[in-house]
């Protein structure tokens, strides 16, 4: 039997209007989810590193258990199994910001943990040594010189959250690869559907990385 | 060094220890040290590494807990086992530290690594800290680089730079914990100028150094610290010409062989 396959541009074309009415949606979970993240991810950070064991063991609980829990059980159960015990369903864009920012939040942790352990123990010696409160060394000393070497890895966890947003597809939210299955389901052109949405998730990532790219270069001057 | 008659060494002391004992974990660091420093007195702590002479100045302004003994600086009397936050802030206040590693904040160019205490610590206004800045920095001789980063000045520079930010605050005592250790030898002298010079104005000073002509030629008192003890002190040409303690003649005699 002859067998030829034909990349059919046009199909992929016309599908693009209607996956990049999917794209709000992944961007609204994706940077909606890390913003939290990141809230989540330093206090959970600063509070593991604290000598308070009352408040170092939580932080490291919630940084275990979504660290090492998929995202997409974590997302199922936020949409699934939650509304068993609050009573109500949850809205599926409000379980996927959820599960992004919990997930990220407990890699963020230890990002904002290695962060601020990698800076010297003289910068807070020094600050205190001047008069400072360990509050102000902290913040005016130790932590913008730890945000820097944090850069490059809270970059990698955008990157890595922004892919994650794809499994929200099972839970129904109209994100790109949602909005391509439905695209796909009335036209049979998955190749071409699905090599758009890779362009489009690649376009996102790679403006991400070049912007990163930028402000390490510019905020990196002297460490 | 003499004091010139502006500035005698008066009679009030600012740290006052007696008995203090340090341990790191079973490890007896500091053993009954008594020690006076009075107000304009130039105090040269030498010893072996790890003999406990940087652990005995980090004690003074609370970098290093204690664990018995007593300790007052600037009549403030510090606990044991942790001194509580107000304390260490008022006499961290009042004592400056210069380290072996410079500690500059990286962050920050040289004018701001100054600015940072006045403004944080004393509210001072952003343009006395500025002024006061600028002046520490021609005074250190390195008025020209207030706008670098730490990283583009040389070791000697760096050092010179953490001497101004101490004095930003008007310490009445510096702590000087191996100020040129940490230099390539072509830089040492121009730290040590800096600091003979302080010396000569009557700043209070504990020194801890491997320097010794520097001791010989500023100090007041030279302390010859072994296994956390002070075994030996007095007057520089005494201890370094004859000193009375075996350990310290040993010492001296490996030091000032080459």
């Amino acid at each position: 039997m002859e067998f030829e396959f034909e990349f059919d541009w046009e199909a992929m074309f016309k599908s693009i209007p209607h996956l990049l009415e999917g794209l709000p949606y992944t961007l609204m979970i994706s940077f909606g989810g890390l913003a939290i993240g990141f809230v989540l991810g330093i206090i959970f950070g600063l509070l593991s590193i604290n000598k308070n064991r009352l408040l170092s063991w939580p932080a490291t609980a919630y940084i275990e258990i979504f660290r090492g829990t998929p995202i997409l059980v974590q997302v199922l159960f936020i949409f699934y199994g939650l509304p068993d015990i609050i009573g109500t369903s949850v809205n599926p864009l409000v379980a996927g910001i959820a599960a992004i920012a919990l997930n990220s939040g407990a890699y963020i942790s230890e990002v904002v943990r290695g962060g601020v352990q990698s800076i010297d123990r003289g910068q807070t010696e020094a600050g205190l040594s001047l008069g400072l409160s360990r509050r102000q060394t902290f913040w005016s000393i130790v932590w913008p010189q730890a945000f820097r070497r944090m850069i490059p890895p809270l970059g990698n966890q955008a990157i890595v959250s922004i892919k994650d947003t794809s499994l929200f597809s099972v839970i129904g939210v109209g994100e790109l690869v949602r909005q391509g299955q439905v695209y796909i389901a009335n036209t049979f052109t998955a190749f071409e559907v699905y090599f758009a949405i890779a362009v489009l998730y690649l376009m996102i990532t790679l403006s991400l990385s070049l912007l990163l790219r930028v402000i390490e270069r510019r905020g990196l001057v002297s460490v | 060094m003499s004091k010139t008659p502006e500035n005698p060494i008066s009679e009030t002391p600012i740290v006052r220890m007696a008995g203090l004992n340090k341990y790191f974990g079973d490890l007896h660091v500091l053993k009954e040290v008594d020690l006076t420093v009075t107000q304009g007195e130039v105090v040269v702590i030498i010893g072996a590494s790890g003999s406990g002479k940087s652990t005995l100045i980090r004690c003074i302004n609370g970098l290093e807990p204690f664990q018995g003994g007593t300790l007052e600086v600037d009549g403030q009397p510090m606990a044991t086992n942790g001194t509580d936050q107000q304390t260490l802030f008022t006499i961290r206040k009042e004592v400056g530290m210069v380290f072996q590693q410079f500690n500059l904040f990286p962050h920050l160019t040289v004018k701001k690594n100054i600015m940072l205490a006045p403004m944080k610590v004393k509210q001072e206004p952003e343009v006395i800290a500025n002024a006061t800045a600028e002046r520490l920095l021609n005074r250190v001789g390195i008025g020209n680089q207030a706008d670098k980063y730490p990283s583009q000045l040389s070791g000697g520079q760096q050092q010179r730079v953490a001497i101004a930010r101490s004095l930003a605050m008007e310490p009445r005592l510096m702590l000087f914990d191996e100020p040129t250790s940490a230099l390539d030898p072509e830089m040492i002298g121009e730290v040590l100028d800096v600091m003979r010079e302080l010396a000569k104005e009557g700043m209070t000073m504990m020194v801890v150094t491997h320097e010794m002509g520097f001791a010989r030629e500023v100090a007041d008192r030279v302390i010859y610290i072994h296994e956390g003890k002070i075994v030996e002190e007095g007057k520089p040409a005494d201890v370094f010409d004859n000193p009375q303690n075996e350990r310290t003649q040993a010492f001296l005699s490996r030091v000032l062989a080459h």
